[in-house]
């Protein structure tokens, strides 16, 4: 668990994790081009998101496409909260998200 | 060939047989897959069937692979009431030994393009392997973690 804090406090990989939520299965090129950093910085940072099992890769022939594992921060979830605060916490979640919008 | 739509990863203080068994057998998937009896046990030509807690089956999909305790693959097409009408899609169960642990590997793939269910599901896998680790690591499943509008689904399968 130690792994999955210190692979999320850093602003790059979490972006990193929100590209390949936003598109699962991208290879280290693809994620290269929309980002603002190296492609050296990039393939560390991935290290470190595999390496904390945040990031699970696949080979298809030559290309090494990269998952969102969001198995860890899954167990941290249900580590802290419980089953009767879920729903309330996702009430509350909802009910950000829509203030938020209106707000816009 | 499609690129997979999910592939999940943990690590599970257990061996592959371990993990296997609990996979496959309905009892064990009992207690942690929120009350689903999956079996899975047959060989390459049999069915994998998943019976909800309501009693109602939610899956009679073929089994396409089965090497134990390395390998399963299952075909997905889940036969729940009111699910868009979809060919099935592929689960894939990958068990390697790492270190004292075993390492389980989940694909998804062969999803239709613009498939429905694949949205529908993509909150499941992470919420049974959680459960799944839990279950065999300390003898407790999780509770259910999906929203209401998931569990009525399973009810009502």
């Amino acid at each position: 668990m130690d792994a999955v804090f210190r692979a999320l406090a850093d602003a790059s990989r979490r972006e990193l994790l929100d590209r390949l939520r936003a598109e699962n299965g991208q290879t280290l090129s693809d994620l290269c081009t929309r980002l603002d950093m190296t492609r050296q910085a990039v393939s560390k940072h991935l290290a470190i998101l595999e390496e904390a099992n945040l990031v699970a890769t696949v080979r298809r022939g030559r290309e090494k496409l990269h998952y969102l594992n969001p198995v860890p921060i899954h167990e941290i979830g249900e580590r802290w909260i419980g089953k009767f605060e879920r729903s309330r916490l996702q009430a509350l979640s909802d009910m950000k998200k829509i203030l938020e919008a209106r707000d816009e | 060939m499609s690129k997979p739509k999910f592939v999940y990863v943990t690590y599970i203080r257990a061996t592959p047989e371990k993990v296997w068994e609990a996979l496959t057998k309905a009892d064990l998937t009992e207690k942690y897959w929120f009350g689903y009896r999956v079996s899975a046990e047959g060989k390459p030509g049999d069915y994998m069937t998943a019976v909800s807690p309501a009693g109602r089956q939610a899956h009679h999909d073929p089994i396409l692979e089965s090497d134990p305790p390395r390998r399963l693959v299952y075909a997905w097409k889940p036969l729940y009431k009111d699910i868009p009408q979809e060919p099935p899609s592929r689960v894939i169960f990958e068990l390697e030994p790492a270190k004292g642990q075993t390492r389980l590997i989940v694909t998804h793939d062969e999803f239709d393009e613009g498939s429905k269910i694949f949205e529908m599901i993509s909150k499941g896998w992470p919420a049974v392997l959680s459960s799944l680790k839990s279950f065999i690591e300390t003898g407790r499943g999780l509770e259910p973690s999906w929203t209401e509008e998931e569990s009525k689904r399973a009810v009502q399968a």
